[in-house]
């Protein structure tokens, strides 16, 4: 690639951050490719690039983001992750020292969560061609037997289940990269979240759905699979749990914590008869504490997702097109 | 066969037939009985019929009629038109067939249903004098039966399903007429003839007082509405069906019950409407001013704000806190009538809904929603199919403006300019808060009633509803679809999908081109007219260049819009946030002025630089510098806000959409208009515009409340100072583009205390002013601009960078 003169000297560096932080028989091989046995079922293949500013944040860093992204991706069709790929796009005087740092914690991340990198790839542009670095990650998992999770599935009656906070880890993000000197004590949920879904198929088989609430947040998330099953969503404000320096944060920013990104949250749709066993599986596991039954499916023609607000209202949760803009005349 | 028409004798028999056709709103409303009446009463012979375009009348004069029948005939057809129709021209022209009345002797009415066409779907009428005097008449067969209507008064849209326009298509269906109420409507000299929701208490509904469990009261069943009247003068609270909605209704002079249902319906300050049994009640509350008796009377019968009286007898101080105006209406329907017979004071009549919700209009579902709130259900059982909200009204310049369109006024007909007149059909989806929607069918554009506020998850159901149910009585097909260009307006995006999935055009239309297009389509304006510059005050829309804009003078014709000035742009810091907290745009105007820091130590002692001061600037601080959910806006509306802060008047979040502003009109309003007011500067942008800069503005009011001035004379002072900057940029701009026409649009036109002395200003220099009547000057009005605009550019190409799409 066309990086400079010292290009050799740098490849072999940043090839010495990977294999230090990364190790393991199948990418110590060597190879172009890796190749391996896959236990039986259907496997799941997902793929995800995370570009994030900043890429060191309050709860996480730009590496376990990538792991936790495509790791997620798989967990929500039930999948359990096996391995990964990694393809890094670094911009040319990006300080090694953080790299290093971000490929460890890429290890780390990917160590908690059970799989390994097997394969990967990086690329080095041109000062201003790039922000830092660009991770792309794709995985490979498998789905259990008898496990049928998708976007279609929601019926009116069933239960909608939110795992936990909302709006952490965009608010985190945006007080670090903004230095607001506010909101400080948020941090990213960003995690892996396919040992909540275990424990969640285990309890309640007959799960209709899972979605992680990442880009445009829990109304985003629930506007799609309201479109996809084709029905209508009728969710409580008083039962999401925000945060209260989240709360706060958005307040004062004038933001709505629904439209903001999670990176370690999911939202569970269930046959309304287990909503209760599903709520103990998931509130026994560290990342389902807070989980919460927050509304119903609901028969509805326009796919409407609404919310019930504090004043007996009944609001429009919608879809945003771009940032959230005023609308009032 | 043409010869024996034309048989001469001492009489007009011989006269020429014609055929007459009546345009206007004429069908529905009982004028085939009177062409009827009157054509036996000048001898004429012929017949009547419904049509696509109107009224259709052939005529010849009868034996022993005078040579100027016809003529004679056309003039008392003006003179006594009945009461709800509308004549807008009368064209006679010769019978193209006269062989076909030559046999016929007699005149006779043929019935719709001998033509393709449907009879129209008019608006709601307040109920009628005769039928009024019915109710109260003991021997009369309908006395106090609270259903009487006849062809002059009663429902119409609000019980209306589908077309035709017939007894079967409403609500009334499921009511048999019985054999007396049969014979008023098929005898043509009966006032009943023909109306379709004509009913008695043989045959009619009937009404109930209800339980929370929806039971009849057994104490109520002799007498539900005057049981109901002793349960309001004991200070309950009512769930009131009416005409086009339920009503919460309690006693306006009971200052308990009245804070007691504000406390259940969670509505903190906005001003209740009152009831009143007659006018001599209102007057003795409000001072009406020429026309307004005429207006609450009107068969429209509208909420009109009136100046309360000083000397006002006695009302619960939370009926209207902080206003000098009470919004009072008249009884519309018998049922009214009824219930306030013993009633000198008025009732609270408001919306009957929860928090935000559109008001029910079914059964079962007020006495859910209502639950809790209302201690009684006054309930009906004639079903309402579309929900009408009040009309709102309110004198400014010495004329009756419609702020809310809505009963006895939708839906509305509007005939076109002629250039507009023709071109597809047309569906306008408006705006996103206080929805309307418009059809353009040929020249008619087809106004529907206020619809609320779209981010309200009823409301939106509702709408789509009201869409269907328009095209459906109106048998619209349209082609092409004309919306707000916002990206995140519901209806916007609705008309994208919609236009998307069925392959219709899309044309996408500026906020304040649209509010200033509805203005002169209102005026007749013909497009061949050229441009006028356009002054639009108002919140906020979605501008052409990705900002949101909010007081703007343009270069406006149907086809484009041109931004020439307007007010500099301040933050909204929080975006929505900035809608709902004044003291927001305080701070952003201080801060783009440069003055907030000034601001904090000079004049710390002021209340509102204090209640500044304990927000947390720094991060304020931070969103405006780095741009962060603080997006730049023009609107006039958040410097109103921003002036509402300053004076004390705003409290930290907002109850309701338009209280600050409210409140600075209110102050200012008590203080009269002088030539100048506070300073505002006028530049000249980068781009050419012509631009007012309200930096100015704020050490000087600032300075002058440090000095103890009254907050009434600063807000006024603010009022001048914006007048006075407005007309010098509108002279400018009129001079150097040749215009001699200014066009006042936008929710903030609805603030008497600016518009008069502005529009008063800019007469004096020699402009001609516009100003909105029958279609609200707020985003009520939107929906028949942006027909219009996609009209206009249907037939000629739009502005440069002004297009459709797709
Ligand atoms: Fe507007
Ligand atoms: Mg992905
Ligand atoms: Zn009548
Ligand atoms: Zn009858």
């Amino acid at each position: 690639m066309t990086h400079g003169a010292g290009g050799r000297a740098m490849d072999q560096l940043i090839d010495g951050i990977f294999r230090r932080h990364l190790d393991n028989p199948l990418l110590a091989q060597g190879n172009d490719q890796a190749r391996f046995a896959v236990p039986p079922g259907r496997l799941a293949m997902s793929t995800d690039g995370h570009v994030v500013s900043p890429l060191f944040f309050p709860g996480g860093d730009i590496g376990a983001l990538a792991v936790h992204g495509t790791v997620n991706d798989l967990a929500m069709g039930g999948a359990r992750p096996l391995h990964l790929s990694a393809g890094f796009i670094i911009e040319e005087g990006f300080a090694l020292a953080a790299l290093d740092r971000i490929v460890a914690s890429m290890a780390r991340a990917a160590r908690e969560a059970g799989v390994t990198v097997v394969t990967g790839d990086t690329k080095v542009v041109e000062r201003g061609k790039g922000d830092g670095v660009f991770i792309t990650t794709t995985g490979l998992g498998v789905v259990p037997e008898g496990v049928e999770l998708s976007g279609e599935r929601a019926r009116p009656g069933d239960a909608i289940v939110l795992s936990g906070g909302i709006g952490e880890h965009g608010v985190a993000i945006l007080a670090q990269r903004e230095h607001l000197g506010f909101a400080t004590g948020v941090r990213s949920d960003s995690a892996a979240l396919h040992g909540l879904v275990a424990a969640m198929l285990a309890a309640v088989p007959g799960l209709r759905c899972l979605r992680d609430p990442t880009r445009g947040g829990l109304a985003a998330c629930l506007n799609e699979l309201a479109r996809q099953s084709g029905v209508g969503m009728q969710i409580r404000e008083a039962a999401i749990p925000v945060h209260p320096e989240v709360a706060a944060a958005c307040e004062l920013l004038g933001l709505d914590p629904l439209h903001i990104a999670n990176e370690g949250k999911l939202v569970a749709i269930c046959p309304p008869e287990r909503v209760d066993d599903l709520l103990a599986a998931m509130r026994a596991h560290p990342l389902g504490v807070a989980a919460s039954h927050i509304g119903e499916v609901v028969e509805d023609e326009l796919r409407l997702v609404q919310m019930e607000t504090g004043f007996g209202g009944s609001r429009v949760v919608d879809w945003l097109t771009g940032e959230q803009l005023p609308r009032i005349c | 066969m043409r010869g024996a028409a034309r048989v001469s004798g001492a009489d007009g028999s011989g006269a020429p037939a014609e055929s007459i056709r009546v345009r206007g709103q004429v069908q529905g409303v009982g004028f085939r009985p009177t062409v009827w009446r009157l054509a036996r009463d000048c001898a004429l012979v012929g017949d009547v019929r419904n049509d696509g375009e109107g009224v259709l009348i052939r005529v010849r004069p009868g034996a022993g009629a005078p040579p100027e029948a016809i003529a004679r005939f056309c003039a008392r057809l003006r003179a006594e038109c009945p009461p709800l129709a509308r004549i807008e021209r009368i064209e006679r022209a010769p019978l193209a067939d006269p062989a076909a009345l030559a046999g016929v002797g007699d005149f006779v009415i043929v019935a719709s249903a001998d033509t393709p066409v449907h009879t129209a779907i008019v608006p709601d009428a307040a109920t009628c004098s005769a039928c009024a005097a019915e109710v109260r008449d003991p021997a009369n067969r309908r006395h106090r039966y609270p259903f009487t209507n006849c062809t002059h008064c009663g429902p119409r849209l609000s019980i209306v399903e589908s077309v035709p326009y017939d007894r079967a298509n409403t609500s009334m269906a499921r009511f048999p007429l019985c054999p007396a109420c049969a014979r008023e409507y098929a005898d043509p000299a009966d006032r009943r003839f023909h109306a379709q929701p004509n009913a008695c208490p043989v045959c009619g509904p009937r009404v109930w007082l209800a339980g929370a469990d929806g039971r009849a009261l057994e104490e109520a069943e002799a007498d539900p509405i005057a049981a109901a009247s002793a349960r309001l003068a004991a200070g309950e609270i009512l769930a009131i069906k009416g005409i086009g909605g339920f009503h919460l209704a309690c006693d306006a002079g009971n200052d308990r019950a009245v804070a007691e249902l504000r406390r259940r319906k969670r509505r903190s300050g906005k001003p209740f409407a009152l009831m009143a049994r007659d006018l001599a009640v209102v007057r003795r509350h409000c001072l009406l001013a020429p026309g307004e008796a005429e207006t609450l009377a009107s068969p429209a019968a509208p909420i009109v704000l009136l100046a309360r009286r000083a000397d006002g007898a006695p009302l619960a101080e939370a009926v209207a806190p902080g206003q000098s105006t009470l919004g009072m209406l008249l009884p519309y329907s018998p049922l009214h009538l009824l219930l306030l017979a013993e009633w000198t004071r008025p009732l609270v009549m408001t919306s009957g809904n929860r928090a935000g919700a559109p008001q029910c209009i079914d059964n079962d579902e007020a006495l859910q929603a209502l639950a809790g709130i209302a201690d009684a259900w006054l309930l009906h059982d004639r079903d309402i199919r579309n929900r009408v909200d009040d009309s709102v009204v309110r004198t400014i310049a010495a004329r009756p403006r419609l702020l809310r369109r809505a009963r006895g006024h939708a839906p509305g007909v509007l005939v076109l300019p002629p250039g507009l007149a023709r071109g597809a059909a047309t569906v306008a989806l408006g705006g996103e808060l206080k929805n309307t929607l418009c059809l353009g069918d040929g020249e008619r554009a087809i106004l529907s009633q206020h619809l609320g506020d779209l981010e309200e998850a009823g409301s939106a159901r509702a709408w789509v509803a009201t869409l269907a149910r328009y095209l459906t009585l109106f048998e619209h097909r349209p082609t092409r679809i004309a919306i707000d260009a916002h990206p995140d307006y519901r209806a916007s995006q609705y008309g994208r999908d919609w236009a998307a999935r069925a392959g219709l055009a899309l044309v996408e239309v500026q906020h304040h081109h649209a509010h200033i297009a509805a203005l002169l389509a209102e005026h007749g304006r013909p497009p061949e007219a050229g441009p006028v510059l356009g002054i639009a005050l108002d919140g906020l829309g979605w501008g052409e260049d990705g900002t949101l804009w909010g007081g703007e003078l343009l270069q406006v014709d149907y086809r484009g819009s041109r931004r020439l000035g307007g007010l500099c742009p301040a933050a909204l810091p929080g975006g929505a946030r900035a809608m709902v907290e004044p003291w927001r745009n305080l701070l952003a105007q201080l801060e783009r002025a440069g003055l907030l820091d000034a601001a904090l130590r000079r004049w710390a002692a002021l209340e509102a630089v204090r209640a500044l001061a304990a927000q947390p600037l720094d991060a304020l601080r931070t969103l405006i510098a780095r741009g962060l959910n603080a997006p730049p806006s023009s609107s006039a509306g958040r410097l109103f806000d921003a002036v509402a802060a300053a004076l004390g008047l705003a409290p930290a979040r907002l109850g309701y959409e338009g209280e600050a502003a409210i409140a600075v009109e209110t102050l200012a309003a008590t203080v009269p208009p002088a030539p100048e007011g506070y300073p505002f500067a006028l530049d000249i942008a980068a781009d050419g515009r012509l631009m007012i800069d309200s930096a100015p503005l704020w050490p000087a009011l600032f300075d002058d409340l440090a000095a103890g001035t009254t907050p009434a004379r600063a807000a006024a002072r603010f009022h001048d100072g914006l007048i006075h900057a407005l007309v010098a940029c509108a002279t400018r701009l009129c001079a150097s583009h040749r215009l001699d026409t200014v066009a006042l649009s936008g929710g903030v036109m609805q603030n008497r205390r600016l518009v008069e002395p502005l529009a008063t200003a800019l007469e004096a220099q020699g402009l001609q002013v516009l100003l909105h009547r029958r279609v609200p000057a707020n985003d009520g009005g939107l929906a028949l601009g942006q027909l219009c605009v996609a009209r206009a550019r249907e037939q000629s190409a739009p502005w440069a960078g002004q297009g459709v799409r797709r």
